[in-house]
């Protein structure tokens, strides 16, 4: 039996046409975008048509967005680059509670550095209120982060609203869209800065970018020969770009037609509904409506993340979970308990992403394969 | 990640299930740290005859459980409470050192079990049994 792949939000398999795209950059043409020779000229070309690609589906100028390696990094780089920058104006900074640790460790950071971390709340489905948001800015606010879709519940928070609060309190917003961009349109009309990454859109790993609006300030975490509008100095990863750019291309083109993501809803709806209807105890972690397409986050009663996920894995189906046991630190998940579950319940939570390649067999598979494990584990558990 | 002995103890638990006629249980952990096992004892002659678990958690609390469980089968109460960690973890090949806990948890629900099991006879408790038991109802 074929391996079912259903943790599209953790990473997504490189497209063929995207591989096809990024190879010769790999072998042929290696010339390092610097140089002054041929080999320079070309891969220099390159990295500026990927550049003109990716701006121009964010709607920016091609100077305002800068690759970087990972999410991890722009989001470091969004934050720590604003807050050294602005320093003669203010040391506040806003995040939501369920941003991905990479912002929020990043704010932690900055916290012992002595900033100011405000984190406003999300409600019982995972959505920030815009007027919290209002009421939190200050008059030494500098930034306000807040992620566009999250990457465990698929929550898509109202940025649109909350930029243009931002804009007018002439304070800079930044969003996360690691796991939206492609997925779902993005008005980048009133967002200073944006993160986005190639490998969760069907790119390679290793690149990533980080939009700059004109205007904005922004202190480089790397220095060095002044690559990147001397806003972050590294070789530029060449054939990660290329494919990011390429991967770019075909996700707005599948976006622009919308038969894939109506195909995604569907699907998504269809695993919702079955589930809650069929295992008893299930609840759906986060929104109904103001969801990803390909998200779904369910809790179960009694039971513990990390053995429904190996269970699948004994199935050959790939999930994922908040759950404590799932990581080091031991802790259920943050967005989970930032919604109001108790630990307890947040420890039997599964996370469903759909991608691409999802067929309606799959999914079928998996409807079919996890009311058994559930129903075998809460054979296993003392609570009932 | 984990052993082939750790997931054939998850896949194929062994001895579990409840038990209705126990002559004991032991039940350590919470709900909230993700961990909660509770063992189940039949004792004769002070043999362990028969024994079950019911846990939930992770990979390895599961199969920490059903290890253990088949270790201390047919061993005197005395021998069963000499059981550590190290043997559970021996027995399983190995774990991952973030889920060592987990093994940790399993001796504490027999050693539970075993003072249950004296408390109620009215044999008198060993020290280090009774040490046990009250720094876990401290911890909890």
């Amino acid at each position: 039996m074929k391996r079912i792949y259903l943790d599209y939000a953790a990473t997504t398999p490189i497209d063929s046409k995207v591989s096809k795209s990024l190879c010769p950059y790999m072998v042929k043409m290696f010339g390092n975008t610097s140089s002054l020779h041929s080999f320079g000229q070309e891969t220099a070309a390159a990295l500026e048509k990927s550049r003109s690609t990716i701006a121009n589906s964010l709607n920016v100028k091609p100077n305002e967005m800068i690759f970087t390696a990972s999410a991890t990094e722009s989001n470091n780089f969004a934050l720590k680059g604003v807050a050294n920058a602005y320093k003669d104006k203010g040391n506040h900074i806003i995040i939501s509670n369920i941003e991905h640790d990479c912002v929020k460790e990043t704010a932690n950071f900055l916290k012992k550095e002595g900033l100011e971390i405000t984190e406003v709340k999300v409600n019982q489905e995972g959505l920030i209120n815009p007027e919290d948001v209002k009421a939190a800015i200050k008059d030494n606010t500098i930034l306000v982060s807040i992620m566009h879709a999250n990457n465990e519940i698929g929550t898509i928070q109202p940025i649109e609203e909350i930029a243009a609060i931002c804009k007018n309190h002439k304070v800079l917003f930044h969003t996360d869209a690691a796991q939206s961009f492609g997925k779902i349109p993005i008005n980048t009309e009133n967002i200073d800065l944006l993160t986005a990454s190639s490998h969760k859109m069907y790119g390679p790993k290793g690149s990533a970018l980080l939009m700059i609006k004109q205007g904005t300030r922004i202190t480089p975490l790397l220095h060095g020969g002044g690559h990147e509008f001397n806003k972050r100095s590294s070789t530029v990863n060449l054939a990660a770009i290329v494919g990011f750019a390429r991967a770019v291309e075909l996700c707005m083109a599948e976006l622009e037609l919308g038969a894939e993501s109506k195909r995604q809803v569907e699907l998504r709806n269809k695993i919702i509904s079955t589930i809650l209807k069929e295992i008893p105890d299930s609840t759906l972690n986060g929104s109904k409506d103001k969801r990803l397409p390909n998200n779904i986050n369910i809790r179960f009663k009694n039971i513990e993340g990390e053995s429904i996920i190996m269970m699948l894995d004994e199935e050959e189906i790939a999930c994922s979970t908040g759950s404590a046991c799932s990581s080091p630190k031991l802790t259920p998940s943050h967005v989970l308990t930032a919604l109001g579950i108790s630990a307890a319940d947040a420890h039997g939570s599964l996370r469903v992403s759909l991608g691409r390649q999802t067929t309606e067999e799959e999914v079928n598979t998996l409807l079919e394969t996890l009311p058994k494990i559930i129903k075998r584990l809460r054979e296993i558990s003392p609570l009932k | 990640m984990y052993s082939e002995e750790v997931m054939d103890h998850f896949k194929n638990p062994r001895n579990c299930g409840k038990m209705d006629n126990a002559d004991a249980i032991g039940e350590v952990g919470n709900p909230t740290c993700g961990d909660v096992m509770r063992i189940y004892l039949k004792i004769e002659n002070n043999i362990i005859k028969d024994i079950k678990f019911e846990t939930f958690g992770c990979v390895a609390a599961i199969s920490t459980s059903s290890i253990l469980t088949e270790m201390v089968k047919g061993m005197s109460l005395e021998e069963a409470s000499k059981v550590k960690k190290d043997d559970i973890i021996k027995g399983l090949g190995n774990l991952p050192t973030v889920k060592i806990h987990c093994s940790v948890l399993a001796t504490e629900a027999l050693g539970e079990a075993v003072y249950n099991y004296y408390k109620e006879k009215g044999i008198e408790i060993p020290e280090d049994l009774k040490n046990k038991h009250d720094h876990l109802k401290k911890r909890s």
